[in-house]
């Protein structure tokens, strides 16, 4: 098992390094920051100006060797330069990182629980009309642009507030920004309170996707012959669908939950620029908005490594829970 | 129902009966309309019994069995009587069925393969069993006692194989498991569909005998489900051939084997091949079974019958007297089939029932190679 | 479904029933096709998707308003004469969620095309040779199934501006490594079977192999992908139209009308309601015609026993 999970860590490295070059390559290409450095300046910057902000942010080196110096770089806690003065990318990107991944892991528990519960549910109550309810919502969901959705919740926050004359539902920023010197107490109920419209928008996707997932994988299992023969052998219903069906039916959502954060990073994106969260999906809007190729790239490079590792953790997760797969 | 619904097939003393099945109709409503599955079927089962089911794929057998189990989807409409022991199991809460099956009533299923749970060690799921039915075992004598069956079954180390998981046994020694799981609480009736079917030919005979075993162990009366005619003449005292969805003929292995008194059998029979003649041509049934939806009147096996008159297209045959006692066929012919091979009804050269018998016992009592784990 | 012959054997009169059981032999596809045609929410959804693609492509020309241009009635609920309203500056939203769901589709439906072409010879291009050209084609595939969809398209989009194919093209790069995994396997399955063993036993060459046999058959999987895509395109294209880094004034989409109507939900809810419905009805239809197109190709039962 330790070998397994070794060999799999070593694997994923040469991946990583692939892929940041990958993206580098199309981030650098993806905009001139000089060029927008001499025509965006009032007054318009000299010669020698621009050419000195193009050595500062490495625009006059080859691309290789920019890959080169900015990953041996990173290793070392350095970022690269950003196109802001004083703008500390690695500094940035971790306090924007506490921010978001709360939402996305509240988010990603959130939907995971309610989407085994109405997943298996649905299943077992095939056909039935509960089954058609939550399949027809299953599928609204899946068609639901997190976007609307989001500005609509927005919207209905603000009007529970105005109604109720709380200040409970936060809809702008990730805190109330006077509550700093308050107590532990307040703070914590300010910040779920922040919490609550953002990560209902971003679990409904996955919620949406991962309920049908799981009906289907169930009732795959409930189909099969060995749940069958757990009957035959007079297991009662209920340990039949928790020991047998349930435990082999909730198997592969471990890899599906691990190969769709992908999906909730981009959503996470979006939901943070309507619920205006200082998170690293405005990070990523301001990086891309001000051609900003090392502060992109910091955010490209994180977000990989959460997709690698979340797909390394799932991967092993799997082997442990499917004796079937081997560690050798 | 018709007259079919209290047919069947009749131990010698019925008071000693421990499964009776009558006048079980099973339905499915599907999108194109009712398929009727099961129509009519009855047979009963004497302590420590045997008796074969043979007949084409989607005769009816397997829904019969699932029926008896009370394992058909909800869907299904189930209808007559299944008694066990003299309790009636249709209608009966799932939480009592559960405690006879397993215990009363075990089965085995076709596929080795996909019949074990892949996630747990094949002792957990013998000792699950084991504890189901007997709550005070401690979990270290559930163990123990699962050792023992995978040995009686014919498991080399078992105390090894115990702790293997489904996937690192071959199809054969997973048949073995589930035998063992079959036979783990002494039931007093094993019903085995398809149990050799699914494997290879050199492992089929060894899974009989172990199945042979499992009865020696636990004197619990067979239903053997299957489509071989081999097998049933081997294993089996008794016989009840099935087409569509109905018992068309039954009685003793003799009398079936030797005296067929219906052309489906006969047919089945022409259609064995023979080692033991040169020059053997087989003698086919054309034609495929009949839907199960919309079956319209009259016999379901007169359109591939050799020996079809008017009658057949109106009429559907009761299952009635032919021969001895115990000997029931459906066909309104039977009288005329009376010394008759199948060779002279289908087509050329038929089954010598004799040698076809001989046949069987050879290839159930031969010793194969061993099956590899 | 095997047809009863008549076995013609000499010396006995074999009597040809009238109550055949056979049935009406059909072909996969007549088969395919009448799954399809009896999965109700399905036929619903293509009908009004059907409806959506017609009224969006020649609506524009039947309309009397522009989407680009003033109207002198500003902020209006919807009327007789606006359907849909107009927004603050004049423009009438009929026209423009008109434009804006030719836009958006057009968009999703490139994206599927592009996507489901390069994915599904891709796919079959691996599966075919397997050994070192499958191993690197898979690990190309491999490594854009990790790059994070949105991002990446933000960032690209940023530079090739608010054109719609190049949104279109955009996406489908990112998307098309989904595609050739699943080609990928069907083809792995298939060229084991006996039709192709034949075909190369007849001298067919690889590419015939490849675009003759191969992909036509794994054409279920193929189409039911390109459906999904359908959804993830216009989804996808939304998103980044809403950030601002999809489709540029003075072109629009659902996405972009969603956006500029953001600070109106309250006071003039029909900019907001009305393209969101848009992009929901297209998204809801594309996917049960999706999963009807799937039950159709591949019809296991799935029974649950008690």
């Amino acid at each position: 098992m330790l070998a397994y999970t070794v060999r799999r860590l070593l694997v994923s490295i040469p991946v990583l390094i692939a892929s940041t070059f990958v993206v580098f390559l199309v981030v650098v290409n993806a905009g001139d920051p000089v060029a927008n450095f001499a025509v965006s300046r009032q007054p318009a910057p000299s010669k020698a100006a621009v050419a000195a902000f193009a050595r500062h942010i490495h625009a006059d080196q080859p691309v290789a060797e920019r890959y080169w110096n900015w990953i041996t770089g990173v290793l070392h806690g350095d970022f690269g330069p950003s196109v802001q003065p004083n703008l500390d990318i690695g500094h940035d990107l971790f306090t924007r990182f506490r921010v978001t991944v709360t939402l996305v892991a509240a988010a990603m528990i959130i939907a995971l629980l309610l989407a085994v519960l109405f997943g298996v549910f649905s299943a077992i109550r095939q056909y039935s009309v509960a089954d058609y309810v939550i399949t027809f919502f299953g599928f609204l969901f899946l068609a639901m642009p997190v976007f609307w959705f989001a500005v609509l919740l927005k919207q209905a926050g603000i009007w529970y507030n105005q109604q109720t004359g709380s200040q409970f539902l936060g809809t702008i920023g990730e805190k109330s920004p006077y509550l700093e010197v308050d107590t532990t107490w307040n703070q914590f109920t300010d910040h779920v309170g922040h919490l609550v419209l953002p990560t209902i928008t971003l679990a409904l996707v996955s919620f949406a996707s991962w309920t049908r997932y799981t009906r289907a994988s169930m009732l795959e299992v409930l189909g099969s012959d060995y749940v069958r023969l757990a009957r035959a052998k007079g297991l009662r219903r209920g340990r039949v669908m928790t020991r047998h069906a349930l435990r082999t039916a909730l198997i592969p959502l471990t890899t599906v939950v691990a190969l769709d954060i992908g999906i909730i990073l981009g959503g996470a994106v979006v939901t943070e620029t309507i619920f205006q969260w200082h998170g690293m999906g405005e990070m990523l809007v301001q990086a891309v908005t001000t051609i900003d190729v090392y502060r992109t790239m910091a955010w490209l490079l994180l977000s990989a490594v959460i997709v690698i590792g979340l797909n390394l953790i799932a991967d092993l997760l799997y082997a442990v829970l499917d004796p079937r797969i081997r560690y050798d | 129902m018709t007259t079919t619904s209290s047919e069947g097939v009749r131990a010698g003393a019925a008071n000693d009966a421990v499964l009776e099945v009558d006048g079980l109709g099973v339905e499915f409503p599907t999108e194109d309309g009712i398929v009727r599955a099961v129509r009519g079927v009855g047979y009963s089962l004497g302590r420590g019994e045997s008796l074969g089911i043979v007949g084409e794929s989607g005769a009816g057998k397997s829904v019969t069995a699932m029926a008896v189990m009370g394992l058909l989807p909800a869907t299904a409409k189930v209808r007559g009587s299944v008694r066990f022991e003299g309790t009636e199991l249709l209608g009966l809460p799932d939480g009592r069925l559960s405690d006879i099956r397993g215990k009363g009533i075990a089965m085995i299923f076709q596929d080795p393969m996909t019949s074990l749970n892949p996630v747990y060690t094949v002792g957990f799921q013998i000792a699950e069993t084991l504890q189901r039915h007997h709550p005070d075992l401690k979990a270290r004598d559930a163990r123990t006692r699962a050792v023992e069956l995978l040995g009686t079954v014919g498991i080399p180390s078992p105390e090894r194989r115990v702790d293997n998981y489904p996937h690192e046994l071959s199809g054969g020694m997973r048949q073995r498991v589930v035998i063992a799981i079959a036979m783990a609480n002494d039931p007093d009736v094993i019903i085995a569909d398809e149990p050799t079917t699914a494997l290879d030919v050199t492992v089929q005979a060894q899974i009989l005998d172990a199945l042979e075993t499992a009865r020696a162990e636990t004197g619990a009366a067979l239903v053997l489900i299957t489509h071989d005619l081999g097998v049933v003449a081997g294993h089996t005292d008794r016989v009840a051939v099935m087409y569509a969805g109905r018992i068309v003929e039954t009685g003793s292995v003799e009398d079936i084997f030797y005296t067929p008194r219906m052309p489906y059998t006969l047919g089945l029979l022409g259609s064995l091949p023979r080692l033991d003649r040169e020059e053997e041509r087989l003698t086919p049934i054309t034609g495929s079974p009949p839907s199960l939806l919309n079956l319209p009147p009259g016999c379901p096996f007169s359109p591939r019958c050799p020996m079809r008159r008017d009658v057949c297209d109106s009429d559907e045959p009761p299952l009635r007297p032919a021969g001895r006692d115990s000997h029931l066929s459906a066909c309104h012919f039977a009288e005329e089939l009376v010394d008759t091979g199948a060779e002279q009804v289908f087509d050329t050269a038929g089954a010598d029932s004799e040698a076809l018998a001989r046949f069987a016992d050879a290839t159930s009592t031969g010793q194969p190679e061993e099956d590899s784990l | 479904m095997t047809d009863i012959q008549a076995p013609g054997s000499p010396g006995t009169e074999v009597p040809r029933s009238e109550n055949e059981f056979t049935v009406k032999q059909r072909s996969q596809t007549q088969l395919i096709l009448r799954r399809f045609l009896r999965h109700r929410a399905a036929m619903i959804s293509l009908a009004v998707f059907l409806l959506i693609l017609l009224w969006a492509f020649i609506g524009p020309h039947l309309w009397h308003y522009s989407y680009q241009k003033y109207t002198p009635d500003n902020s209006q609920a919807p009327s007789a004469k606006h359907p849909f309203g107009t927004n603050s500056s004049g423009y009438d939203s009929y026209a423009q969620v008109m434009r804006g769901t030719q836009t958006s589709l057009k968009i999703a439906i490139l994206t599927a095309l592009g996507s489901t072409l390069l994915g599904a010879v891709w796919g079959a291009i691996a599966g075919f040779y397997r050994g070192i050209v499958d191993a690197v084609m898979m690990r190309i595939t491999d490594l854009v199934l990790t790059l994070p969809l949105f991002a990446i398209a933000l960032v690209i989009s940023s530079r090739t501006g608010g054109d719609w194919y190049w949104i279109a093209i955009v996406i489908a790069g990112l998307t098309w490594a989904y595609v050739s995994r699943v080609v990928r396997s069907t083809v792995l399955s298939l060229r084991e079977k006996e039709f192709v063993e034949a075909a190369r036993a007849l001298g067919a060459s690889d590419v015939r192999i490849i675009f003759r046999h191969l992909l036509p058959n794994s054409l279920g999987p193929i189409i039911v992908n390109a459906t999904v895509l359908v959804a993830t395109g216009i989804l996808t294209e939304t998103a980044l139209s809403f950030l601002g880094f999809g489709v540029q004034p003075p072109d629009t989409s659902l996405g972009l009308l969603v956006s500029q109507a953001q600070t109106a939900v309250t006071t003039r809810p029909w900019l907001f309601y009305i393209p969101g419905a848009f992009i929901i009805a297209i998204a809801l239809t594309i996917n049960f015609i999706g999963d009807g197109l799937r039950d159709a190709f591949d019809p296991r039962q799935q029974r649950v026993r008690q």
